[in-house]
């Protein structure tokens, strides 16, 4: 076991875990913060996806370890309050259908948008490719991107 | 699972047909949240309303991303008149008010059709018949509008949620009449998805998502080989690693109990077990495809017998045969099985995300010996079921496990333990032969087919149809009940065993069979020298609604248009589920890497509830089953399941995604099913494309590198 302290959504957070555990169960099984899902444990499919120092990694394949000291932000952290330009795109196109996978995939876009403000479709393909949906959702995603990216551009405004 | 809980796929349709009664003022056992204004009145089963005038709408089939949440409360809102802003919904508890609860076979909007709109339509007439009460004036002389009730004498007005408590205590109208389409004001209209803000900001709980005080992890190491039975165990390793606290045996396993869940997986991974592997171990899907195609040409049992079947075969001008192969397919949702369970004494609650609430109450009162009162599911969001749900077998296991350690207690699978452990999609073998007329048209088909019946696993214990002279009708639909009207007929059916346990895999039996039939009518087409369309055309003019989609995909395609150079199209159709499609996929193939570019999809689903969820559905389908025609194969090896993750069981990806354009046919015809509606045809409409690119013919899916 190891006290490891990280700044969690804005908010200082002190674990003390297994520092081998992936992140991913610590922030589900030890702190309740289910918004982050498990999807496969191998970084495979996306679904785990939070940024770290606003990085989009996976939270699955991430060792409690490796936080310390970093800002992790999850999908309960976003905006909190659904405003963030990505989410306004999900809802206003009704993407998520199981929803499982879509907190990944917010997140994993909003990391994106942040770095590539304007994303070609091959650009969205390299990085939204290594997200699975089971339902999928992609052709929505892919529209949903480039209506974020119009609310981006007027300042968050639907 | 015991026959209790084993009825047929038809025979739950008939519980729910005949079992689903409007009941009304029945006891709540739910106890759950209570409305800022008090507890809200119980006006029926399906509907609450708080004296804050909060609808709560009970949905009592399960959500997976289907939209059942924001369909049904359509039906239920269309009649009652309530502001569609002020609707919430739960999901209940198991009460046979409901009938049968649970989502399988697309027919949440086909059963729920009648008694919810009926349930809205009583509702409304209690809360009128209860204000004109408290007016002393006759309920004809009130209006009822977006949850207000008007005097049209006065012009006075009064809340559905002042009237609640009174028109609770109201006996049920009958004999209401339900509305005319043109009269519909949500049904048909894409309303929002209602639960689409809390998918989009984590809120959204699924079962893998349930947290109870006290609960402890915990994973289960299963046979390696189905069937095998655990002989003994040593977790001397397992209790070794810091934060596991127990092991217990339960009957198809070993569950490690821990304090999260990353130290149950290590723990199960840890333990030393030994299986007796049972007779499983010696079966490899290698030879269960020899032997399948073997069982093909011997006669099997009648599933259809028109004219003179296979004797027509020697009159023909020309003859075409084929045989087609479909291999095991696992579901894959993307929320791994999960299930928390607390059983007590005289107390038992599970929390699911489950397509079959019922059956799980069952299987934990079989179980526990607890009586259904005594036994209380909450039902979660799914992440993804796919027919792996309709399932009962994760379950049973946590609550075995509950009943071991008298603490709530979440089992979890891992992915590894999803592919593997799974029940799944049969693997088949068709053999085709087809005559031709001097003309070139099609005058015999027959058709041998080889499939282990469906619930081979014990999920439903037989084929939905049952298995009437020797036929599970699951693994023959989509070729027994071709409208082709091709004037000899003859279908036979083997079972066979594959020693894979086998469940519902989204479209079920047309699955395979649309793909093997509608790819060999492809091939009779081009034998004949036929348009593919044309050929359709001719011998479905008795079936308008299965024309009248092929017309529309056709034209919308531009089939028969130039394409972009390299581009191909294919179609197929299918009627199933209650709606009638066609689609048609423009593919090119380079290097013997396939590409689908776009699809057209026409679908007569009937009157709709909600296009824009139809939409989504038919865009879904296409994309779960083009995983399954390029990628998706399950094989196994002395015994042991080869693929483990998303790494060696792959699927679409957004790169690999086509453009699908759906087209909706109007009506008023009664709904018809729309989740597994848009699965069959895309494998038959890829594959038929890519011999129009290539010249060859995909006979056995996945494509994978057939082409390269």
């Amino acid at each position: 076991m190891a006290t490891i302290k990280f700044t969690l959504n804005g908010k200082p957070q002190t674990v003390d875990v297994n520092p081998q555990m992936p992140l991913l169960w610590v922030l589900r099984d030890t702190l309740g913060m289910t918004g982050t899902k498990f999807g496969c444990g191998m970084a495979l499919c996306g679904a785990c996806t939070v940024h770290i120092e606003g990085i989009a990694m996976r939270a699955c394949a991430m060792q409690a370890s490796g936080v310390a000291g970093k800002h992790v932000t999850t999908i309960e952290g976003l905006s909190g309050d659904g405003s963030h330009p990505v989410q306004k795109a999900w809802v206003e196109l009704d993407v998520p259908q199981c929803g499982y996978c879509q907190s990944g995939q917010i997140m994993g876009v909003a990391a994106m948008l942040a770095k590539n403000p304007k994303p070609s479709d091959a650009d969205i393909d390299e990085v939204m490719r290594f997200h699975i949906c089971r339902c999928g959702t992609y052709q929505d995603i892919r529209a949903a991107i480039h209506r974020a990216v119009e609310i981006q551009g007027n300042g968050g405004r639907a | 699972m015991s026959t209790a809980f084993a009825p047929s796929r038809r025979g739950f349709l008939k519980t729910v047909g005949a079992g689903l009664v409007i009941g009304f003022c029945l006891p709540d056992r739910k106890l759950d949240a209570q409305s800022a204004g008090g507890s809200p009145a119980k006006v029926n089963t399906w509907i609450r309303i708080g004296a804050d005038d909060s609808i709560t709408l009970e949905i009592h089939k399960s959500e997976m991303g289907q939209g059942t949440v924001t369909s049904l409360s359509q039906l239920l809102a269309e009649e009652l008149e309530c502001d569609w802003k002020k609707i919430r919904t739960d999901f209940p508890g198991v009460d046979p008010a409901f009938g049968l609860q649970g989502v399988f076979g697309s027919q949440s909007i086909r059963s729920g059709w009648t008694p919810l709109r009926t349930a809205g339509a009583q509702a409304r007439e209690m809360l009128a018949q209860a204000a004109a009460q408290r007016w002393n004036i006759d309920r004809s002389q009130c209006r009822v509008s977006d949850g207000v009730i008007t005097n049209t004498a006065t012009n006075a007005k009064l809340s559905f949620g002042q009237v609640a408590e009174a028109a609770s205590k109201i006996t049920p109208p009958t004999g209401i009449k339900l509305k005319t389409p043109d009269q519909f004001r949500f049904i048909g209209k894409p309303m929002k998805r209602l639960d689409t803000p809390d998918k989009v900001t984590g809120r959204a709980k699924y079962g893998i998502d349930a947290r109870v005080p006290g609960m402890v992890y915990a994973a289960i190491a299963r046979s390696p080989v189905f069937g095998g039975k655990v002989v003994s165990f040593d977790a001397t390793k397992a209790k070794a690693i810091p934060g596991v606290k127990d092991a217990v045996k339960i009957s198809n396993g070993v569950a490690v109990i821990a304090d999260n869940t990353w130290t149950a997986f290590a723990g199960a991974k840890a333990l030393e077990i030994k299986w007796d592997e049972g007779p499983n171990a010696a079966f490899s899907t290698s030879s269960t495809s020899k032997m399948f195609a073997e069982q093909t040409l011997q006669p099997g049992a009648s599933a259809r017998h028109e004219g003179d079947g296979a004797a027509a075969l020697t009159r023909a001008s020309k003859k075409v045969e084929a045989v087609y192969e479909a291999p095991f397919l696992a579901h894959a949702p993307m929320e791994p099985l999960n299930c928390v369970a607390h059983v007590q004494p005289n107390r038992c609650e599970v929390w699911a995300s489950t397509q079959l609430q019922t059956g799980i109450a069952g299987v934990a009162g079989q179980i526990t010996g607890l009586q259904p009162n005594q036994i209380e599911v909450h039902t979660l969001y799914m992440g993804g079921g796919f027919g792996r749900r309709a399932g009962t077998d994760f379950a049973a296991e946590a609550i075995e496990v509950a009943k071991a350690i008298g603490v709530p207690v979440k089992v979890t699978w891992s992915r590894e333990n999803d592919i593997q452990n799974g029940n799944y999609r049969p693997a088949s073998v068709t053999r085709f032969a087809a005559g031709l007329d001097a003309e070139g048209w099609p005058a015999v088909l027959t058709a041998n087919i080889a499939c282990p019946p469906m619930g081979g696993g014990g999920t439903f214990g037989g084929g939905r149809g049952g298995r009437g002279g020797g036929v599970d009708s699951t693994s023959v639909e989509g070729i027994a009940d071709l409208h082709y009207a091709i004037p000899h007929m003859q279908v036979d059916y083997h079972s066979v065993t594959g020693g894979v346990p086998t469940t519902y895999w989204r479209a079920v039996g047309y699955t395979q069979n649309t793909f093997f039939a509608e790819s060999f009518l492809d091939e009779v087409a081009a034998a004949g020298g036929k348009d593919a369309v044309e050929l359709r055309r001719r011998f479905l003019t008795n079936t308008p609604r299965l024309v009248g989609v092929l017309n529309l995909a056709a034209e919308k395609a531009g089939w028969g248009k130039a394409l972009p150079a390299g581009h191909f199209h294919g179609i197929a159709v299918v009627n199933n589920v209650g709606s009638f499609t066609a689609q048609v996929a423009e593919v090119s193939v380079n290097q013997g890497k396939v590409k689908v570019h776009k699809v057209v999809c026409a679908t007569d689903c009937g009157q709709t509830v909600n296009p824009a969820i139809i939409q989504q559905q038919i865009r879904s389908a296409i994309i779960f089953g083009l995983s399954a025609a390029l990628k998706g194969e399950i094989t196994i090896d002395k015994g042991r399941i080869q693929q483990s993750n998303f790494n060696t069981y792959d699927v679409v990806r957004m790169d690999e995604a086509p453009v699908v354009d759906v087209h909706i046919v109007p009506s008023t015809e009664a709904p018809g099913g729309m989740g597994e509606a848009g699965v069959p045809c895309i494998a038959p409409a890829v594959c038929n494309a890519i011999f129009r690119a290539t010249g060859k013919r995909i006979r056995r899916l996945p494509i994978a590198n057939q082409l390269a």
